[in-house]
């Protein structure tokens, strides 16, 4: 994680690329309000929005001013907010413009949300959340990352705590005071308290994980060589993204592209053709079309009948040629990705099944680190329902403490900053 | 012309009496300062050494060859190991001493020592010299010089006994208080805090009808404390159990008005785990006895502890209480029970050597540091004793480590948390317990006092043997038999001795001790391994240290409360951090974002 001295005011377009109707600039840091100073004049009521011309001779731009004093802003530092007219040659004229001044610098990816972390504006779980709520680009996404950031995963977490304590409290006393008559000698009631619990943890681990909720659902579409798979995939994305051509093994590498359906990421895949081959660069391409087939969400498998991969959804393409007609026995679905027939009801299938793979509305889908330590926790909890003394009971529970504490962050923290704060893009 | 030391040790209590061995055993030049030579090694309170969490720390004493545990066994007249139907790891060994014994083991084990020196006189103040300690000067005048100081002087600052509503200045029973010393702590303005304890009246066992109450004997096993102890040098007395009623519930209810408790007279916080009967009363209005241990104080002593009455009232109430007591109906006062209120610094201005950060050369053990117990007291002894040595030779301070021994759990919790009550280890506050057990307290400890140079020949050649010994049982242990080895299979709750003697025979030649601790390692095997992981975090960021002038107030984000904290504790590292109460992980990113940017 590179660090860089407090002195130092960043800066960043924090909305997206231009053009667009209006782009946000922010400014971050203890010479904020001295860059307004000197682009505008003056430095407006805090949480007002001011209108403002930024520059004198040349006027940059007339622009939607809102300053937040330290430390109750997102960053924990004073920070201002220009909403520019969202042109690229308004927005490139006014950042030249902030970097000419002393003091401030272009912000690199993350660093908004990194300042923010370490003023203590945010924990971890909420940082993390709020990463995702920036990048999010669909519907289910946002609500996800919504949910973490307002906290719902650390409530939850301190929830259990708060009952894991009790429970511990009861073992421990019989424990340390055990020559002392008010404690009796069960084993405290824990068991009351592990079962709702694990069942209530079990079932957020059983919904599916944020990252395919986030990066999209894999689809990946499979065969032989020549089998149109090519074509089937620039059907799916609507563009050439794919070199389509009639001669064998045209596709080498992996071609991945995301697209929105219904709201829903999916991320399509085209494969190079399965085959045996001495071509070298082919033998690689085939080898990492089988990974991604084998790690996909969703595989369509465009070959003959029955060499299909277990649940792949087997769909019969070029289904508008000569010969190729009707569905075959065993088949899905037939389709032309170039006529367009049954395209429409492949894409229907793909997103019912993609619902089936993503948290449901009101569920909280977590990240490969949250559901590890959540796993952890629940792991400790098992062994606590069946540890031989309760010695072991309060170690076991001891243990389920420590998961949730690394939920929300605590021990090892170095390596888990990198591991959040390089997800972060630019002026986030 | 002042004579001169490397260390002088104030107080000869179970702080200081540890601290002076410990000092002197690393070769420094020591002088152990008490007011009453005879009085070294005295037990103000109940006559017993060990028990929950506090065995734990009497067995780490004895790694470091320590004199706790070896002066127990010679004036231990009663053993049990409490917690003896739960897991190993929480098995404390305990052990009723003989008072006059206990103090002549002790007395003896440091005239014994090489390089010590008894000084009888009171420390008045100390001499300073640039900052660092110089010297102490004596209530007569006299002055020693040294080059560092532990403070070991228990209840004894600013000390003040409550008997009923009258109250004195005093430590103990007959004894004069500290006050010089006391002021001119205050004065180095030193964070203090107050503090109360208290003890029952002591009883005539002659006059006690033992028919009427439940007798326990000694634990009939052959353990001893000290891995250098053979055996059970004093007959074995048993102890004997009786409980309070309503009758005596009621007597106390009626004479509250008369308890400087309730009255406002005491303003120190006593410990929870530890009340007085009058605080039982009212706390647990509902409960209808409450159990009292009659622990005997001595072979040829009649007096007799009721452990469980400790209490503040009056001496005519305390009669009436014990009258009314089921065995104690006819038993005579022998000398009524007082609370005692004292001054402690708080501990968090102590370093993990026990060392006053303001104030080098100069460190604390015991009750001053705001903890209870004996127990505890010579383990902190031992703690600035090494360290006073250390300071005073030039060489490395002797710092312990929360997962490899109680020591380190107290010390830690002392320097980090500070007291709100008087301290007393509990084996819950060790996370790590699993692996620090009372049975392998040499096996963690030994190799590190050995390479310090604190451990007699005698032991080191015992602790090498047993080391050779417990390295071929575990061989034989580990070798597969089929699917698991035999270490493995211990983590199965039913696979026990005989199953081990069965499957490898050679395993019966090894000593009793070795093989329970062995077989206590595969118990818990599983268990530590998850551990092993949480310890490597822990460790990782206790190597990110936080650097003395760091300024919390800079650090945006944190609140007041967490600032006022980590400015009392001042943690030396990022893990040390992590643990001051309060801090969450936001703001030990921010503490780590900070040390970062001042190391840059």
């Amino acid at each position: 994680m590179k660090l860089v001295p407090t002195q130092e005011t960043i800066f960043a377009l924090s909305s997206g690329q231009p053009p667009a109707a209006i782009a946000i600039v922010r400014v971050s840091g203890i010479a904020a309000v001295e860059s307004l100073q000197e682009l505008a004049g003056r430095v407006p009521e805090p949480r007002i929005a001011t209108l403002m011309t930024l520059g004198r001779d040349p006027v940059l731009d007339r622009v939607l001013v809102l300053f937040f004093p330290g430390p109750n802003s997102v960053t924990g530092e004073d920070l201002v907010e220009l909403h520019l007219h969202g042109g690229r040659a308004v927005v490139a004229a006014v950042e030249a413009a902030l970097a000419a001044l002393p003091g401030l610098r272009r912000a690199e990816p993350g660093e908004f949300t990194r300042r923010a972390f370490a003023n203590g504006r945010l924990d971890l779980a909420e940082a993390e959340g709020l990463g995702d709520l920036l990048t999010a680009e669909t519907e289910g996404q946002r609500r996800n990352a919504m949910a973490l950031a307002e906290g719902t995963l650390s409530r939850a977490v301190r929830r259990w705590r708060a009952a894991l304590i009790d429970a511990a409290a009861a073992i421990e006393a019989r424990i340390d005071f055990a020559d002392e008559d008010d404690v009796p000698e069960d084993d405290g009631g824990a068991g009351a308290v592990i079962a709702p619990l694990l069942d209530e943890i079990e079932a957020m681990l059983r919904v599916p994980p944020a990252e395919r909720l986030r990066d999209g659902i894999r689809v990946a579409i499979g065969g032989p060589p020549n089998a149109g798979k090519s074509t089937l995939f620039n059907g799916l994305v609507g563009r050439e993204a794919a070199i389509a051509t009639p001669i064998p093994g045209t596709t080498r590498d992996l071609i991945e592209f995301p697209v929105q359906i219904s709201g829903m990421a999916f991320i399509f895949i085209d494969t190079a053709g399965l085959r045996e081959t001495e071509d070298f660069i082919e033998r690689i391409g085939v080898d990492r079309a089988q990974q991604a087939l084998d790690s996909a969400d969703i595989v369509i498998w465009l070959g003959e009948v029955g060499t299909a991969p277990g649940g792949a959804l087997h769909v019969h393409p070029r289904c508008d040629l000569p010969g190729r007609e009707g569905l075959p026995v065993g088949a899905d679905l037939a389709v032309s990705a170039t006529g367009g027939t049954g395209m429409e009801a492949l894409v229907s299938l793909l997103v019912s099944r993609g619902t089936s793979l993503l948290p449901r509305e009101g569920e909280i889908a977590l990240v490969q680190r949250q559901r590890e330590a959540l796993a952890d926790c629940a792991d400790s909890l098992k062994l606590a329902e069946g540890a031989p003394d309760i010695l072991l009971v309060a170690e076991s529970l001891r243990g389920a403490r420590a998961a949730l504490d690394r939920l929300t962050g605590q021990g090892g923290v170095e390596p888990l900053l990198d591991a959040i704060f390089s997800r972060f893009c630019i002026g986030k | 012309m002042s004579r001169s030391f490397d260390v002088i040790i104030v107080g000869g209590g179970h702080a200081g009496s540890e601290a002076a061995a410990a000092a002197a055993r690393m070769g420094a030049k020591v002088a152990l300062l008490t007011i009453r030579r005879d009085q070294i090694g005295a037990m103000s309170c109940n006559p017993a050494i060990g028990g929950l969490g506090k065995g734990h720390l009497v067995r780490e004493i004895d790694a470091f060859d320590g004199l706790m545990a070896r002066a127990a066994d010679a004036a231990a007249i009663h053993y049990r190991m409490l917690n003896g139907s739960k897991g190993a790891a929480v098995q404390g060994p305990r052990v009723q001493a003989d008072r006059r014994r206990y103090r002549a083991a002790i007395q003896a084990g440091l005239t014994g020592q090489e390089n010590l020196e008894i000084v009888e006189g009171e420390a008045f103040s100390f001499r300073i010299d640039g900052g660092n300690v110089a010297g102490v000067v004596l209530g007569d005048g006299r002055a020693l010089a040294c080059d560092a100081v532990v403070i070991a002087t228990g209840t004894f600052l600013n000390g003040k006994l409550h008997f009923g509503m009258d109250a004195k200045a005093g430590g103990r029973v007959d004894e004069a208080p500290s006050i010089g010393m006391a002021a001119q702590l205050r004065a180095l303005d030193l964070p203090m805090g107050r503090l109360k304890t208290g003890t029952p009246p002591r009883l005539d066992g002659r006059t006690i009808d033992w028919a009427r109450v439940e007798i326990q004997p000694s634990d009939g096993e052959e353990w001893t404390f000290s891995s250098q102890s053979h055996g059970r040098s004093c007959p074995q007395v048993a102890c004997g159990i009786t409980r309070t009623n309503l009758e005596t519930h009621q007597v106390i209810r009626d004479n509250l008005y008369r308890s400087p408790l309730f009255a406002g007279a005491i303003e120190g916080a006593g410990p929870r785990y530890c009340p007085s009967i009058e605080d039982k009363v009212v706390r647990f209005g509902d409960r209808e006895g409450h159990q009292i241990f009659l622990e005997p104080e001595g072979l040829d002593d009649h007096i007799v502890y009721p452990n469980g009455i400790s209490t503040s009232l009056p001496l005519d109430v305390q009669q009436q209480i014990v009258a009314s007591i089921a065995g104690l109906e006819r038993a005579q006062i022998v000398q009524q029970g007082y609370a005692v209120e004292y001054d402690h610094i708080d501990p968090r201005a102590l370093g993990p050597s026990l060392g006053l950060r303001d104030f080098p050369g100069v460190f604390c053990a015991g009750q001053i540091n705001g903890t209870t117990g004996y127990e505890e007291a010579a383990a902190q002894g031992l703690v600035a004793g090494l360290n006073a040595a250390a300071f005073a030779l030039g060489s490395a301070p002797v710092l312990f480590d929360r997962a490899e021994s109680y020591i380190g759990v107290m010390v830690d919790d002392l320097t980090l948390h500070g007291v709100t009550e008087p301290y007393r280890m509990l084996t819950a506050r060790a996370e790590y317990r699993l692996r620090l057990r009372a049975d392998n307290a040499q096996s963690r400890l030994t190799a590190k006092a050995m390479a310090i140079g604190v451990v007699g020949v005698e032991r080191e050649a015992a602790f090498v043997s047993r080391e050779t010994e417990r390295c071929e049982a575990r061989k034989l242990l580990d070798a597969k038999q089929g699917k698991r080895s035999l270490f493995e299979s211990l983590c199965f709750p039913d696979f026990a001795l005989p199953e081990l003697f069965e499957h490898q025979p050679l395993l019966r030649n090894i000593s009793s001790d070795v093989l329970d601790e062995l077989v206590n390692d595969g118990r818990y095997a599983p268990y530590v391994e998850r551990q092993q992981r949480e310890v490597l975090r822990m460790r990782s960021d206790e190597v990110v240290l936080i650097p003395d002038d760091l300024d919390y107030r800079l650090i945006g984000g944190l609140s007041n409360e967490m600032i006022e904290r980590l400015e009392a504790a001042r943690p030396t590292s990022l893990g040390a951090a992590g643990r001051v109460r309060g801090v969450t992980p936001a703001a030990l990113a921010a503490i780590l974002v900070r040390c970062r940017r001042m190391a840059a």
